[in-house]
């Protein structure tokens, strides 16, 4: 039998990981995680993670940068906030998910066409370019750019079913002084 | 600020136009009739703060900054709506660097906002402004004998309500009672539908909602009463492949909170966009004793 390490070697930690989170907006109490487990326990998705939040908290207090950050948890977290209002150390852990979730884009190490951060990256796209989102169109890129078109032909039923209510259409929408999102964009951008 | 200015958002307009198609008519006939913003922007939603927190403060400052110009408060139906616009209003106001920043951009683009706005919730001013009192005083066609599980879901009581319990919030079972309606011990009240999970995930959505519309059931409630879009779609759209997959039968109308106010303060049920719902609900109208679907 092969014995395998499947903890890290301190030397193998990225050591400014914790300092580099805490910067984020939400994240300056993470220091004070007690990992007493609340979170996980109240978690509705912690079944379905690969690691729960208590742990994913414990990585980044220590290091597991990579580990973090390339997890399914940061995106499998709906941001229900049931966590973060019963923490007992006031940790702002959805916060915490939404920084690391952020962290994961900027370096490119998000699990690839993973459909939530698809749909995250287009919705946050439809907004920024017509200052509205168009649910219709929102599915039809997520389907597109998540490369699923069976999920696609068996949303179609439900489609046709909603767009016979009048609750769906194809119409784009849009805001009308969408120069003024743009230059509020462009100066956010340039960092006035 | 005096008054409210209505912000409808994406789902208003779109999927789950059955809510403003309620709300508006209630609010008028409590003698608060709301006028949509002008020219609103998104929310952006968890969409947005997930990918660049800065800009989405910003686009949420763009609608404060609109909002302040009427000198009116935001009321916003939408639970993701109602927290986003919230979570970015507190954050303009942190004097942060970064919030110093965003309120320096708006100023530079015409919207300059000076963080006077508030940011309520339907279910917050009709409880705590007017109050269950004077709504039953209003009420024309009592829902006696109608039991409703009283569906809160995430995003309204957390993490920054001010006018509810974050796990085991009241005020949609007190105004359901103020109404004639029987609200039922919902434990499943503030608990998660996946938001938009049930589109990327289909599995996990289907059992999120299961859990709530089997906890319903058990709990003989006649119909789920919902304060936000997103848990309205989930709870819909999922039953008929709960129903085969799980081999019970857990379906259920679902309603939004407006919509059984309006039947109840005596707005004919065509004014109240029900007919919009994909589920049957004759259950519901046998109950009632309205008679007949649509």
């Amino acid at each position: 039998m092969k014995i395998q390490r499947r903890v890290k070697y301190e030397e193998e930690l990225d050591t400014g990981f914790l300092d580099e989170i805490k910067s984020m907006s939400g994240c300056t109490e993470l220091d004070e995680c007690i990992q007493c487990g609340t979170c996980s326990s109240s978690c509705p998705m912690s079944i379905y993670m690969d690691y729960p939040p208590r742990k994913i908290i414990a990585m980044v207090k220590n290091g597991f940068a990579d580990e973090a950050l390339r997890s399914f948890t940061i995106w499998l977290c709906p941001s229900c906030y049931t966590c973060q209002v019963r923490c007992p150390a006031k940790i702002k852990i959805t916060d915490v998910m939404y920084a690391l979730k952020r962290k994961a884009i900027e370096k490119k190490v998000y699990p690839a066409r993973f459909a939530i951060p698809v749909l995250d990256r287009e919705m946050s796209r439809l907004i920024a370019k017509h200052g509205r989102n168009s649910e219709m169109w929102l599915i039809l890129n997520l389907y597109l750019k998540s490369r699923n078109p069976l999920g696609m032909l068996k949303m179609a039923p439900l489609g046709f079913k909603l767009m016979k209510a009048g609750r769906m259409s194809l119409r784009r929408e849009s805001i009308k002084n969408k120069k003024q999102l743009k230059s509020l964009l462009s100066a956010i951008k340039e960092g006035t | 600020m005096n008054g409210y200015i209505y912000y409808p958002g994406c789902s208003l307009k779109g999927n789950s136009r059955s809510y403003e198609e309620s709300i508006l008519p209630v609010f008028k006939e409590l003698g608060l009739p709301l006028q949509e913003l002008e020219d609103w922007n998104c929310c952006g939603a968890t969409a947005y703060f997930s990918v660049d927190d800065t800009m989405a403060a910003a686009i949420c400052g763009r609608n404060l900054s609109l909002a302040e110009k009427t000198g009116k408060d935001i009321v916003a139906p939408c639970a993701g709506c109602y927290l986003t616009l919230k979570k970015s209003n507190k954050f303009l106001a942190s004097r942060q660097p970064k919030a110093a920043k965003i309120l320096r951009a708006l100023k530079n683009s015409g919207c300059e906002y000076q963080g006077t706005v508030e940011v309520k919730h339907p279910l917050e001013i009709l409880v705590k402004d007017i109050g269950p009192k004077a709504i039953k005083a209003m009420v024309r066609n009592p829902l006696s004998g109608l039991k409703v599980a009283c569906y809160y879901g995430c995003q309204l009581v957390r993490p920054y309500t001010d006018f509810d319990d974050p796990d085991y919030p009241t005020t949609l079972d007190t105004l359901m009672e103020a109404i004639g309606a029987k609200a039922v011990d919902f434990a499943a009240k503030t608990r998660c539908c996946g938001g938009s999970l049930t589109g990327t995930i289909e599995d996990v959505g289907l059992r999120l909602n299961y859990i709530l519309l089997k906890e319903a059931k058990r709990k003989n409630a006649d119909v789920v009463v919902t304060i936000c879009p997103l848990c309205q779609f989930n709870l819909e759209i999922t039953q008929r492949k709960i129903v085969k997959r799980y081999k019970e039968d857990i379906q259920m109308p679902i309603l939004y909170f407006s919509q059984l106010l309006g039947l109840a303060l005596g707005i004919p049920k065509e004014d109240l966009g029900i007919s919009r719902s994909i589920v049957p609900l004759k259950p519901l109208w046998e109950k009632l004793g309205h008679g007949g679907v649509k």
